[in-house]
């Protein structure tokens, strides 16, 4: 398919700009010599590109997306008419306090539901996306020891299934990354825990349930261990959809959790992004909140000894829009996303696991994880041609490569929103891919065959990085 | 491919080739096969110090990064700069492809010979 | 009441029963009990779409919609194309997610390649990543670019939005690296105090200037870079994209790297967010650069096709190592920033520009007639400073009328040592003549 650039002809365009009604008058200062190639194109064929592309995309509204740890559930329209209101999208982020009343109070209300969700006393919207959420709460952990003149602690201990973002974030934060073993049924080893606690712990990152999709039966333990030691508890609530309702972070000893609202509140991801990442927070973590809060109606404030600000103004303002309107639908009983999601996902596993090995084989949350290594060893089918195998069947492939722990990795998770005929059509097809395997390998290793374009040379695309269009 | 004869060996994949008191570095071809086309090599700097047993790079496949650790510890007289431009010079001909030269070598890892190699590897 | 769960009560049981579960208390239970909530969470009932909407709708409207702005100071007013909702909002661009499946995954790919040209066109730079979160966090991550072993301070010009600076010293908090704040002249970087500073530090990394600056001024860029340069540092610039179209470009004034906040490129003003950050930079720090890059390959037919590529500079490759922690970024935004693009095309790029520079011109004279000087004598293009006798008084009037006026700037926020009150006055193409008459009819009804 041609590039925009490629469909672009000199003088053609698009008529948007009134005719200047003032004197003409530029800045006495260095004007641009070389032009910008821009497109030249009508409305008409711009349509056309663009539709031409959202036909080569794959939404969660095109079929099934069971992409393990991005919950890829559905965006209700609701969410979306509600962002685009005027009265939320038009505002200025430096309009006069009282005259954006109703936006603080949704803040504000939202502030309350994720408190209550988690267990914690606070909420910063600041953070743009999970990752960022890590981030900040990393700086909340270091301004807490840092404040109590607990210097030494330069430690965040990182399980190895752990999400790569979690030791990144740790480094941005300044932190040396502890990476502790699992143990042999996926979760937490606890002794290796034990014999990485100490006097220069800060913190431990958990997600859980964990990103092979289990829930740490020793979680009150590893949280208790980690304050005995001076740490503090982080938890990586990108998993959150699976407890929903059911277990509060706060109350199993976590002191800070950042939440994905683009999955368990299931705001779109829009191919990427916006996300947005809240981080909530114990009472004792307040004092160090980022960000300028409106509580009177008028004056905005920052906390005492504030860490400062992770994103210009307040954060995704109408990914926290979207999220509030998906609250006030679901309400109380929030827990049934959990419920289904899990009923989901063990249907899945139960359905397959006569066939593919399950990489930790017992009751699963919102994921499982098949571990195609011994398939692999004796087929050379890999976990990427399962993936590959899947497209020609407009089902949007599992995560796969990870979590490391597990080789040739296949994570699934379905969520809630599912009906059982797409989890048995889903089924099927993994079960026909299952006997290719055997009985035609290389189908599977040639898939697919029905998308817009076949297997892509990634070596090619590293080693001759071609980032751009080339205009010359 | 044949582990060449005249060079050590360590356990974490890399050879060394001496020559008078200066060491050229590089990875083995077990190595490079097990991680597949390589993409880019992080090496580096003249008069950077190297550590025996710690890394001092690494190298890029598509999907991972490895560490490439020191055999010796010593300084950095020179680096392969080709292979900044060509990391596929790494699968070609991995026991050409040298990383570094390191001079003032004060210390070496427990080397394997090529048939201790092979063997460790097998 | 509300639920978006397809399977009804009976077929979830059945199915907990057909996988040998008694109902979801048995299904659960390998969750401890002491960990478990006990009895349902404080939250409100469920509620209808009509019921929701009706309150959502209620929030919304107890904000004021302004119909006339004249504030900038990092959120832009500007007119967003009919075509860009009408696209961005297709379905399949809306609910797909990170495009790690090239092959079904070809439209996301290749729109964020066009707009990675897009801003490398802009910028004059030679590349361009995927879209960072929004200006700010684009700005700190650009600094955390320049940082090596031997360079680890960041220079900020005293003229960058205090909003931009405090992001990066949050970013650099973590990581214990100095900020330091150049302090300006008339408005401006003094450049004297920045040659004088990276001339005494060798651990200098980068100087960031803001283009034009907070105060809306277009300072000398292509001094300032070739005095960061003398001093052993990068240079980065963090500009208004639109200003791009008459501006010299940092590729131009020869910058090491180019970020920006992309709110104006076809992003709403939405109450501060979600925004685009962009960043774009010489073809020699690609491996530096922070977050998804999306590279041209060839399929096993030899046809063209798009991947997320040098993945292993990124954290779920790279962990602890990686150049930065970001994954999700902002994609959606960066649609909407081509689809812009593509809209006003290369002659609207030039026609918004010089729109907005001459609509703040004309303010700026209309102002001054009637005794609103300017505070500083810089070159400007969209925004300006200007005194006033007493700004909450003139903006208390102006919001009467639905007007939003300039942002008043806190007294001794700048050097210019006005004895009055102060405001950032900003125009876009959205402002007509008559808007502007209004506010200077309302000013002198006032004062």
């Amino acid at each position: 398919m041609k590039l925009i650039f490629e469909k672009s002809i000199p003088g053609r365009g698009q008529d948007i700009f009134p005719a200047c009604d003032v004197p003409v008058k530029m800045p006495a200062a260095p004007l641009r010599e070389k032009k910008a190639h821009l497109p030249e194109i009508s409305e008409n064929e711009m349509g056309r590109h663009y539709t031409a592309l959202a036909k080569r995309a794959h939404g969660v509204n095109d079929g099934f997306y069971p992409l393990g740890s991005c919950t890829m559930k559905h965006n209700p329209r609701i969410d979306e008419k509600m962002a685009a209101l005027p009265g939320f999208a038009k505002l200025h982020p430096l309009q006069p306090a009282h005259t954006v009343q109703g936006a603080h109070e949704l803040i504000a209300d939202l502030e309350k539901f994720l408190c209550e969700i988690t267990g914690m006393a606070g909420v910063t919207f600041q953070p743009a996306a999970g990752a960022h959420g890590e981030f900040t709460g990393l700086l909340l952990i270091k301004a807490y020891h840092t404040d109590r003149g607990d210097t030494e602690r330069n430690e965040i201990i990182v399980p190895d299934a752990a999400h790569g973002t979690n030791p990144a974030s740790a480094t941005m934060a300044g932190y040396k990354t502890i990476v502790i073993k699992s143990n042999e049924n996926g979760t937490v080893d606890i002794d290796d825990l034990k014999a990485h606690l100490g006097p220069k712990t800060a913190g431990l990152m958990l997600t859980n349930p964990n990103t092979v999709g289990l829930f740490d039966p020793n979680i009150m333990e590893i949280t208790r261990l980690v304050h005995e030691a001076g740490g503090l508890c982080y938890y990586d609530g990108a998993n959150l959809n699976a407890v929903i309702g059911i277990v509060r972070p706060a109350d199993i000893g976590f002191d800070v959790i950042h939440m994905n609202l683009h999955k368990t509140f299931s705001t779109p991801h829009g191919g990427g992004g916006p996300g947005s990442g809240p981080c909530a927070y114990k009472d004792f973590l307040a004092p160090f909140a980022p960000g300028l809060v409106c509580k009177d109606g008028e004056n905005y404030e920052r906390a005492e000894k504030s860490i400062g600000n992770l994103t210009g103004f307040y954060g995704n303002f109408l990914v926290m829009v979207k999220a509030y309107t998906y609250l006030l639908t679901i309400g109380k009983e929030v827990y049934t996303l959990a419920q289904n999601a899990v009923l989901n996902a063990n249907y899945m596993q139960e359905k397959l696991k006569d066939i593919y090995p399950i990489a930790f084989d017992t009751t699963c949350m919102h994921e499982f994880v098949i571990g195609l290594d011994p398939i692999y060893r004796k087929t050379h089918v890999s976990a990427l041609d399962v993936a590959k195998a899947l497209l020609d069947y407009g089902i949007h492939p599992p995560t796969i490569y990870f979590p490391l722990i597990v080789h040739e990795a296949l994570m699934i998770e379905p969520t809630e929103t599912e009906t059982k005929e797409t989890l048995d059509e889903a089924i099927t097809a993994f079960r026909e891919i299952y006997e290719r395997i055997f009985n035609a390998p290389e189908s599977v290793q040639m898939a697919p065959q029905t998308t817009p374009v076949l297997r892509l040379d990634d070596t090619k695309a590293a080693r001759e990085p071609h980032l751009r269009f080339d205009f010359d | 491919m044949i582990d060449p004869k005249e060079l050590k060996y360590t356990k974490d994949d890399e050879w060394v080739r001496f020559e008078g008191d200066e060491a050229y570095v590089g990875i083995t071809d077990y190595a490079q096969s097990e991680l597949g086309d390589l993409v880019f090599v992080n090496l580096p700097e003249v008069d950077d110090e190297v550590v025996a047993g710690e890394p001092f790079g690494d190298v890029e496949s598509v999907k991972a990064v490895a560490d490439v650790f020191s055999p010796v510890s010593g300084v950095v007289l020179e680096v392969n700069e080709e292979l900044l431009d060509d990391a596929s010079l790494i699968n070609s001909d991995p026991y050409g492809a040298w990383f570094i030269k390191v001079g003032s070598i004060s210390a070496c890892e427990d080397f394997m010979t090529a048939d201790e190699y092979d063997e460790y590897r097998g | 009441m509300g639920t978006f769960i397809p399977n009804t009560k009976e077929e979830q049981l059945k199915m907990l029963n057909e996988i040998g579960y008694k109902d979801f208390d048995d299904l659960f239970k390998v969750i401890p009990d002491e960990a478990k909530v006990k009895g349902e969470l404080n939250l409100p009932d469920g509620l209808s779409e009509i019921e929701v909407a009706r309150k959502v709708e209620g929030l919304a409207a107890k904000n004021t919609i302004f119909r006339s702005i004249f504030r900038g100071a990092g959120a832009y007013n500007h007119y967003v194309p009919s075509a860009v909702d009408a696209i961005a909002n297709k379905e399949e661009f809306v609910t797909a997610y990170t495009p790690y499946q090239a092959e079904i995954s070809q439209g996301i790919l290749q729109s964020i390649f066009e707009y990675q040209t897009m801003i490398a066109e802009i910028t004059g730079m030679d590349i361009a990543n995927a879209s960072m979160y929004d200006g700010a966090s684009a700005a700190a991550e650009a600094c955390w670019m320049c940082k090596d072993r031997r360079h680890s301070t960041f220079y900020v010009s005293g003229a960058l939005d205090e909003r931009i600076l405090t992001v990066i010293n949050t970013y650099s908090f973590g990581r214990g690296s100095k900020v330091v704040v150049i302090p300006t002249k008339d408005g401006e970087t003094d450049k004297e105090a920045l040659a004088k500073a990276l001339a005494d530090d060798k651990e200098a990394a980068c100087f960031l200037m803001q283009y034009p600056n907070f105060y809306g001024i277009v300072e000398d860029a292509e001094e300032l870079c070739k005095i960061t340069h003398d001093g052993g540092a990068k240079f980065i610039m963090y500009c208004h994209p639109l200003a791009l179209g008459a501006l010299k470009s940092p590729g131009e004034v020869g910058a090491d790297i180019a970020v920006g906040e992309g709110q104006p490129l076809g992003l709403g003003l939405e109450f501060g967010g979600p925004y685009l950050g962009f960043l774009s930079t010489k073809q020699e720090n690609m491996r530096a650069i922070p977050g998804r890059l999306i590279g041209e390959t060839v399929d096993t037919r030899g046809e063209r096709g798009f991947v997320l590529t040098i993945q292993a500079r990124e954290q779920h490759i790279r962990r602890e190592k990686a150049s930065s922690n970001i994954c999700s970024n902002e994609a959606w935004c960066a649609l909407r920033a081509g689809i812009y693009l593509s809209t006003i095309g290369a002659k609207g790029y030039e026609q918004v520009a010089t729109l907005c520079s001459s609509k703040a011109h004309y303010m700026a004279e209309e102002l001054e007639k009637i005794g609103m000087k300017r505070c500083f004598k810089g070159e400007f293009w969209n925004e300006f400073a200007t005194t006033c006798p007493d700004a909450d008084k003139l903006l208390a009037a102006l919001e009467e009328k639905g007007i939003l006026g300039g942002l008043k700037l806190c007294c001794g926020c700048c050097d210019a040592g006005c004895d009055t009150d102060c405001i950032l006055w900003c125009c876009t193409e959205l402002n007509s003549k008559e808007d502007i008459d209004e506010v200077i009819a309302i000013a002198k009804e006032v004062f």
